[in-house]
């Protein structure tokens, strides 16, 4: 038995005419934290949001444990409880208390009674720094603060694997620190992640595996260390150029 | 008791005699409006919501039928009902029941019915345009917590389509005080019908209307007022109170989180 959580198999998606994803393949084992790094427009959001099923492949497969999740038994809702995603806006909802957005999964997805939910809440809102904050609207709260919450409400499913895309790119740049300490902790915890960011000294440090994107498909993958001291591809080694020097 | 003469004297004189007539008639006005209203909501939400079901490719063939006759009902009900007056199909209801299935409709019965449907008609498109307006990230959030359409309608998106569009409800339910007005039609004794029995009883027209003019106008100040108040309470606390006598606050990470610094 394989400690395979999710495998990405010749993954191809297209908008209309435009192919986003050209054949990707990747795997995620248990505890791996994966970094995706690339331009924008490389199709990194895209891939994130297949293996969320937000999005629809057009071909190839994801599996989930060895099983495609286009053709799991059970509903894709459910499939999507195990699979936490962590967005570039937050997307916190608006019309509830930072509680309420880190209790109402457990509560009414998952059926969780009260008291079991309300504890799983304060336990991650406290892992992220936001218990004092329990009871602000997101729009009282700033941006790295939002993310924060954001970051507990999807720990507060307990998800097998968390998906961030670009948790820190729409923050103030003295909030990114707050965010990333977060997510450095969750790594330190063995939580299985797949990390979309440009932020690269933290790819360097917090991942194990890192996956170099370009033009929808993966240009270079292997350790930090491979990718950002010894990089194969002369791609890689631009981009890497570009993005230290800028 | 000598008859009243000056227009002060009337007004004093049809409040005497028939004031309870038509506060109850105002009564009535308030209580159809008001139900009608709250009714319409409810419809303008389950049609607003069915208007707005995502369809994907990969649903099933009879899920997709089923779902485009239901819509295709209800957009004939929609421009049905936004496109003649409710005076008429206050009319067409009420005879209509009764040549067609024989059944004679108790007229504040007929009152709520024709109002409720009415106001649904106008309310679903008013909550199928909330619901487009909150941002798509917030389904996007909910269905990453693993919610279901549904769930994601009822916790998240409804909630605060439902805050956007409360100053058209609060607009719907003061048309809908004065639109009763036209029941009169098919007898239902709201305030206009009221109004116009005290009128020609006592062939004080001018007098009595001042009266009705003053009752819908404190009707629908007072409403528009409460509206305003509801709209405030559910947009929550200006500020919020840190809670810092929850005991896991002292355990937070706060602080130490700051020490990392970004390199
Ligand atoms: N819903 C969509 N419809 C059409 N094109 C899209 C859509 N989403 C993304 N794209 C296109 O796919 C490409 C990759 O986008 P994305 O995955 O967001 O890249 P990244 O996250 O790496 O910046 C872009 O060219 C973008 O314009
Ligand atoms: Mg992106």
């Amino acid at each position: 038995m394989s400690d395979n959580i999710i495998e990405v198999r010749s993954l191809v998606k297209t908008f209309g005419g435009n192919e986003v994803l050209k054949g990707v393949d990747f795997t995620v084992r248990k505890g791996d934290v994966t970094c995706i790094i690339g331009a924008s427009g490389s199709g990194k959001s895209t891939l994130l949001r297949c293996i969320n099923m937000l999005e629809t492949p057009t071909g190839g497969e994801i599996l989930f444990h060895g099983e495609d999740i286009m053709q799991r038994k059970s509903s894709v809702p459910e499939y999507r409880t195990r699979v936490g995603m962590v967005f570039q806006n937050f997307n916190l909802f608006y019309n509830m208390t930072a509680l309420k957005n880190c209790m109402v999964g457990t509560r009414k997805v998952l059926k969780k009674d009260k008291a079991t939910s309300l504890k799983i809440a304060l336990d991650y809102l406290e892992k992220v720094g936001m218990s004092p904050f329990i009871n602000a609207r997101p729009r009282q709260l700033s941006g790295g603060q939002q993310q924060r919450v954001a970051i507990a409400r999807a720990l507060a499913m307990e998800p097998e694997v968390l998906l961030f895309d670009e948790p820190t790119s729409a923050l103030d740049p003295q909030m990114v620190g707050e965010v990333l300490a977060v997510i450095r902790k969750l790594a330190d915890e063995g939580w299985t992640m797949i990390i979309v960011t440009h932020e690269m000294a933290f790819a360097r440090d917090v991942s194990n595996h890192v996956v170099y994107m370009q033009d929808g498909i993966i240009c270079e993958e292997g350790t930090p260390e491979q990718i950002f001291q010894n990089p194969q591809k002369q791609e890689t080694k631009e981009f890497l150029a570009r993005f230290m020097a800028g | 008791m000598s008859a009243p003469t000056t227009f002060i004297e009337r007004i004093v004189f049809i409040l005497e005699n028939r004031g309870m007539s038509m506060l109850q008639g105002a009564g009535n006005t308030l209580l159809i409006a008001f139900v009608s209203t709250v009714i319409g909501c409810i419809i303008g939400f389950i049609v607003g919501i069915i208007m707005t079901i995502p369809l994907d490719k990969r649903d099933n063939i009879f899920k997709r039928i089923i779902l485009r006759v239901v819509r295709l009902i209800l957009h004939v009900y929609i421009e049905v009902f936004r496109g003649t007056p409710m005076m008429v199909q206050a009319m067409f209801i009420y005879y209509g029941s009764i040549m067609v299935f024989n059944i004679h409709m108790p007229f504040m019965i007929a009152a709520f019915f024709i109002v409720s449907i009415n106001t649904g008609a106008y309310m679903a498109e008013t909550v199928r345009g909330g619901i487009l307006s909150i941002d798509p990230g917030q389904s996007e959030g909910a269905k990453a917590i693993g919610m279901t359409h549904v769930q994601s309608m009822t916790y998240v998106i409804s909630p605060q389509a439902l805050r956007n569009i409360m100053p058209q409800i609060g607009n719907n339910l003061i048309i809908n005080i004065k639109d009763t007005c036209v029941l009169s039609v098919i007898s239902v004794v709201e305030l206009m019908f009221a109004s116009r029995a005290v009128a020609g009883a006592y062939l004080m027209y001018f007098e009595t209307y001042t009266i009705t003019m003053v009752m819908y106008l404190a009707m629908t100040l007072f409403f528009s007022r409460l509206l305003r108040y509801f709209e405030k309470k559910m947009d929550g606390n200006k500020s919020y109170d840190l809670a810092t006598h929850d005991t896991l606050a002292h355990t937070s990470g706060m602080v130490s989180y700051r020490e990392e610094k970004r390199q």
